[in-house]
């Protein structure tokens, strides 16, 4: 028997050796050289590093798939259609496709590793999303709890986004986190300028992203920022419109209007903008100034619960009731085209108000704040 | 000891650890995965093939390590740690090199191997063969007997876990709870083997 000292140099020799071993196995074994990736049909070709995910490795070519997880197979949302390459679909991926998803090649991009050539397929919109670095211009208080951020983009650039659509922001390592997030706004700004957006961030309690926004995010300070991303965004249709939001949804619409006037769009166009006391009404004025500036849009903030002694000669209500009232009295229900954003309580119900009126469930669309 | 007896001995000894010395059922190792890991059939079979594979492989490693490091400085009290170690090491080496290798096994047997790192048979087969001083051979047949018998008990637990997806359970049983009362009764089954072989 030997001594002590002499055992444990031995065993970690040997837990050494064992991970030197390791070390060189991954160098040599898990080198897959480069790979190229075919995204649709040689329209973009891209050499890159073998070995990793397909998810990783698109990122790290600034191709941003959206992916709430972080690449840990759990969201399901990185979903990318591969065409040839990717080998059989894995028993990790098999719970978030259906079987359509199934047969036309759809894989989640966090499971795919990159082993060979890829040939893969991607929405157009997903090709434009890029990353941005920006400047904090202006921070304006709109309620208790809410703010407008302005974010002028450095290097003179421009991002080329529709109106409705959103961004992610990136909330660094900061006091009280010891991870970087990203959280999706949307952009609440007039079109005209691309050069700087603007978006409206109702503050969440302990919310990671929104307490650094609120408490630490200074004017004059760089946000990183990457999109654009998402489908919600103005049909082009003669169609009348009813928009409802609720709280910071009234962001997308805004922007969406801004660009109404931008086109001098004269659609038929309501809004409902649901807050729950008269505490929380704001951009009431930019609204009103709508009213004029478009041919046939009105505004309606609806209050649900106006506190008691607040001088109120608005509507008060559910949002969604008084919108469903509005469209009953209108006749033509069933030829709106309904644009809802805020909470999912108040999407799902106003879903369900919208088909009742004979809306179908094309013609709905949505943001989800969640 | 001839050809013929020492053949003899060492298929007792394999027969033994898959039936009368499961070591599943009448050692209650590696319960985690086979209680997680036993709804279906297919997977049940990859899982078993990864730990026979594994077993085999890692339990002639300790016998080395054991036979030509532990023993030989006297150190036999750090077997634990290093075969631990050398458990993971292993696994991690052959999910790299059948993932470059062999995309079908990888897609078959891979996506299971980090399950079996800390799979507590595996270790256990490595302690008993020490404890029952096995020989280089002896701890192969051991080691693939095991394996084979902590398969044995998967697949059929998952084949009856298919069909009980058609029999009505009370609420406050089904999952872990009805897994846990077959398991017992599967152990109950293979204690009919006792006495069959004395080789374990």
């Amino acid at each position: 028997m030997v001594p002590l000292f002499i055992a444990l140099a031995i065993i970690s020799g040997i837990g050494a050796l064992l991970a030197a071993t390791l070390v060189f196995a991954e160098r040599v074994i898990s080198n897959y050289g480069d790979v190229e990736v075919d995204i649709n049909k040689g329209n973009k070709k891209l050499a890159m590093k073998g070995g990793g995910s397909l998810l990783e490795t698109l990122t790290a070519q600034k191709i941003f798939i959206p992916s709430a997880c972080g690449g840990r197979g759990t969201c399901g949302y990185c979903k990318v259609k591969v065409l040839e390459g990717a080998g059989p679909l894995l028993p990790t991926e098999e719970p978030y496709m259906d079987a359509e998803e199934r047969s036309s090649g759809v894989r989640l991009s966090c499971q795919v590793k990159l082993r060979n050539d890829l040939k893969i397929e991607l929405p157009a919109e997903l090709l434009t999303i890029k990353e941005y670095v920006s400047v904090c211009e202006e921070i304006i208080d709109y309620t208790y709890d809410t703010k407008q951020f302005r974010l002028r983009l450095t290097d003179g650039q421009h991002m080329k986004y529709t109106p409705g659509q959103y961004v992610q922001v990136l909330a660094p390592q900061y006091e009280k986190s010891s991870e970087e997030v990203y959280r999706a706004y949307s952009i609440s700004s007039d079109p005209a300028d691309q050069a700087a957006i603007e978006l409206i961030i109702r503050r969440v309690p302990d919310g990671i992203c929104t307490t650094y926004l609120f408490d630490y995010l200074k004017v004059g300070d760089k946000v990183r920022i990457n999109g654009p991303y998402g489908q919600f965004y103005l049909r082009d249709t003669t169609a009348p419109i009813i928009f409802i939001a609720g709280g910071s949804g009234i962001a997308p619409m805004k922007c969406i209007l801004h660009n109404m006037k931008n086109t001098n769009n004269d659609r038929r166009a309501v809004f409902f903008f649901g807050i729950r006391t008269t505490k929380d009404l704001f951009l009431a004025e930019e609204m009103t100034r709508f009213e004029t500036q478009l041919a046939q849009f009105k505004f309606v903030p609806v209050v649900s619960q106006p506190e008691p002694g607040a001088e109120w000669a608005g509507v008060t209500g559910r949002v969604t009731h008084i919108a469903e009232d509005y469209l009953r009295k209108q006749g033509n229900a069933h030829e709106h085209e309904g644009y809802l954003c805020g909470s999912p309580g108040m999407i799902e119900s106003s879903i369900g108000i919208l088909k009742k009126l004979g809306i179908t469930e094309d013609k709905i669309y949505y943001d989800k704040f969640s | 000891m001839s050809l013929g007896s020492h053949m003899l001995h060492l298929s007792v000894i394999l027969f033994a650890a898959i039936f009368t010395d499961n070591i599943l059922l009448a050692r209650f190792l590696g319960m985690c995965s086979f209680l997680s890991v036993s709804r279906q059939v297919k997977t049940a079979v990859g899982l078993g093939f990864a730990v026979v594979f594994v077993m085999t492989f890692t339990i002639t490693l300790d016998w080395f390590a054991y036979r030509f490091v532990l023993q030989p400085y006297g150190i036999e009290y750090f077997r634990f740690i290093l075969f631990i170690v050398i458990i993971a090491a292993f696994v991690q080496f052959v999910e790299m090199a059948i993932e470059r290798y062999s995309p079908v096994l990888y897609h078959n047997l891979g996506i299971f191997l980090p399950l079996i790192t800390v799979n507590c048979a595996i270790l256990g087969a490595s302690l008993f063969m020490v404890i029952r001083d096995y020989n280089l051979a002896e701890g192969i047949a051991f080691g693939f007997g095991s394996g084979a018998g902590w398969m044995l008990a998967i697949v059929a637990m998952a084949g009856i876990r298919e069909r009980l997806n058609n029999a009505r359970i009370p609420k406050g049983l089904q999952g872990p709870g009805i897994t846990l009362i077959i398991a017992g009764i599967m152990a109950l089954a293979f204690i009919g083997f006792t006495g069959v072989l004395s080789g374990g």
